[in-house]
């Protein structure tokens, strides 16, 4: 048997970095070094797990949409052990919403072929943590997100999603998709054999034609949201800071009642 | 006047409070028409009808137990094709937005997520977003389809508006991905009587500085002097000294108070990424370079072993 793994990875820009909007209201991605979006290395973590633990022929494929620079985040997770990766890149895809990133990815998917989808909980930059479930809706396949423990045996993928008002346990037969929380397991480091042998692995190169999209149907045009304004928040003003001379807790609890929390 | 669909998120029938925010929002875009699924669908009518809901669409069947967020898709999808609505409002839980967005999907519209404010406007309704861990402020709209807006908790205030509020039965029928993904089983979280984390107007949270689950007591105590909700960093989180239910932050959960109190907490941007939009910010931490105390109203430089009982004491003190 063969079980073929596709991950979803995003490559964000750094978030301890002075993340800005550009003039068109997209990210601007040159001021800020690029990375393969932490919450990413758990997918694919997780896959590298399942075929660690399996006896079928395991092919994990990383896949991505996003810029040239987005290669940096394929090596990177070829690095920590997938197989091969596919980069979709075209230029307009510029400034494409979920809506248009997940019709790319999905039609991505179903040309690369696959029997589970990974993906992480919600990217660093955008958060908005929907596209899992969008693209389980676009590729008519179960939906399993949220999961903090994940196992794929005979066909079934089974695993823990900790809601806010319970914990529930979910089964569902492949091919499906599933999304991975940041309490499913510390990702690993790439070995130096691992980034060596990563330089010769295979990296394609798709663009819109490949996939059969028109060029309008994304991108900043062919979006479905539009961002009218993007405004820097103001700067908290400086608070009072005291020093603890052994009042600390008194003084906090003049100020709280000042401000009639008390 | 246009209707605006409100989907409804209820425990066996009693309403959580960012579903009457909600109600607050599509009141200034429309008609709030609500959607509630599930057991107790039906005893939320008459909390939604004071706040607003000139109907109430509910269902209930197994399914929605039984499977994972499609059912839930079904029912919502019902309701559109049912009330044809200017927009559809979803409250930001993780189930909220995948349900919204599935339902976007369908209806061939864009999604907007995580709005923390939502006006009418010419092309439609604008909603504000947090961006960049709340460093950025934008103003966005659904330009395809109807638009589809999920909204954080505390985003606006619960107002008494009454209106009819009639009942009226859904019918849904279930597509075949609605068994998709079996819950096999279901452990419900314990009640801790304290106030739910999102929702809450005061949060305590203590982070690394706690330095063990067992001195997580003072940091309870705080919060119970103030009825308070208590939070916790990733990395006391991690530790195993508080549970990641209770985790703020950008993997855990996005609060805006009207008090938050940060206790052993370094302020790193992930942390940040949650909290940071909280009206009031008060931190206790020993470091005076702390990054956290960029963000506050106000600091205690300090030992918080000595800071927090003293603060707790007199707070009891003061409230008698
Ligand atoms: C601040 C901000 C706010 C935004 N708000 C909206 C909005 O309200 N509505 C809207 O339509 N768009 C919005 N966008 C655009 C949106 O973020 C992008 O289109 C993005 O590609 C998909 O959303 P996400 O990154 O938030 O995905 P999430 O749903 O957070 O991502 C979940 C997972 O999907 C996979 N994934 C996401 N993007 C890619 C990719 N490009 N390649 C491969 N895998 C990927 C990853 O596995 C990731 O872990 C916003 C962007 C920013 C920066
Ligand atoms: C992808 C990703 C997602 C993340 N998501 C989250 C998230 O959701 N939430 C989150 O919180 N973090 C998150 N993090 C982790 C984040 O980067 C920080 O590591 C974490 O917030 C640090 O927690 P802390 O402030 O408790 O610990 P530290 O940074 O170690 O700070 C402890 C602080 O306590 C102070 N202190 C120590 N002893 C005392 C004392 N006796 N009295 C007073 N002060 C004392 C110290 O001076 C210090 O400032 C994430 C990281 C990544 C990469």
């Amino acid at each position: 048997m063969s079980l073929r793994i596709v991950v979803c990875v995003k490559y964000v820009p750094d978030a301890t970095g002075d993340r800005q909007f550009t003039e068109d209201l997209t990210v601007n991605r040159d001021d800020v070094d690029g990375l393969l979006s932490e919450l990413d290395e758990y997918a694919v973590e997780q896959a590298l797990q399942i075929s660690e633990n399996s006896d079928d022929d395991v092919e994990i494929t990383v896949l991505t949409v996003g810029p040239e620079d987005a290669k940096d985040a394929l090596r990177k997770a070829l690095s920590m052990g997938a197989d091969k990766a596919i980069h979709v890149e075209d230029d307009d895809l510029h400034g494409t919403d979920v809506m248009g990133t997940s019709l790319v990815l999905a039609k991505a998917i179903e040309k690369a072929g696959y029997d589970l989808v990974i993906t992480g909980m919600a990217s660093t930059d955008g958060t908005m943590g929907v596209l899992p479930a969008i693209l389980a809706e676009r590729l008519g396949v179960p939906q399993a997100t949220l999961l903090s423990e994940v196992k794929v045996e005979d066909g079934t993928v089974t695993g823990r999603r900790d809601g806010d008002s319970a914990s529930e346990q979910l089964q569902a037969s492949l091919p499906a998709l599933v999304s991975v929380t940041d309490q499913s397991g510390e990702a690993r480091y790439p070995s130096f054999k691992g980034i060596m042998a990563a330089k010769k692995k295979p990296v394609e190169s798709w663009d819109l034609e490949d996939l059969e999209i028109e060029a309008d149907e994304v991108g900043l045009e062919g979006s479905w949201t539009a961002v009218d304004s993007a405004a820097q928040r103001p700067a908290r003003t400086a608070g009072t800071i005291v020093k603890d001379e052994g009042e600390g807790g008194k003084q906090l609890a003049e100020f709280l009642a000042g401000q009639k929390f008390i | 006047m246009a209707e605006v669909l409100v989907y409804v998120d209820h425990v066996d029938g009693a309403v959580r409070k960012p579903t009457l925010e909600l109600l607050t929002l599509a009141r200034r875009i429309g008609e709030p028409v609500a959607v509630a699924l599930g057991a107790g669908a039906d005893a939320t009518a008459a909390v939604l009808a004071e706040h607003g809901a000139v109907k109430v669409l509910t269902a209930d069947a197994p399914e929605f137990a039984e499977y994972l967020v499609v059912p839930k898709v079904d029912a919502l999808q019902a309701a559109y094709d049912a009330v044809s609505p200017a927009a559809v409002l979803v409250p930001s839980s993780a189930e909220g937005k995948e349900i919204a967005a599935r339902l976007a999907v369908r209806i061939g519209s864009g999604i907007i997520t995580d709005a923390v404010d939502l006006e009418a406007g010419d092309e439609g309704p604008v909603a504000t977003q947090s961006a960049f861990a709340a460093s950025f402020t934008t103003k966005s709209r659904v330009s395809k389809g109807t638009p589809v807006i999920t909204v954080k908790p505390n985003s606006a205030p619960v107002e008494a508006a009454p209106a009819a509020g009639a009942v009226e039965a859904l019918a849904v029928t279930f597509g075949a991905l609605a068994t998709g993904t079996k819950v096999t089983g279901r452990t419900p979280r314990e009640s801790t009587g304290r106030p739910e984390l999102t929702e809450a107007a005061i949060v305590v949270s203590g982070g690394r500085g706690v330095n063990g689950a067992e001195n997580f007591g003072i940091i309870e105590e705080l919060a119970d002097s103030l009825g308070a909700a208590v939070g916790a960093s990733r990395a006391a989180v991690d530790a195993g000294w508080y549970p990641h239910t209770n985790q703020v932050g950008q993997t855990g959960k996005s609060v805006s108070p009207q008090l938050y109190i940060a206790s052993g907490i370094s302020g790193a941007i992930q942390h940040r990424a949650g909290m940071q939009t909280s009206k009031t910010i008060v931190a206790i931490n020993k470091d005076a370079e702390a990054p956290i105390f960029d963000l506050v109203d106000y600091g205690v430089v300090g030992d918080l072993f000595a800071v927090v009982p003293q603060l707790t004491a007199e707070i009891k003190a003061r409230k008698g």
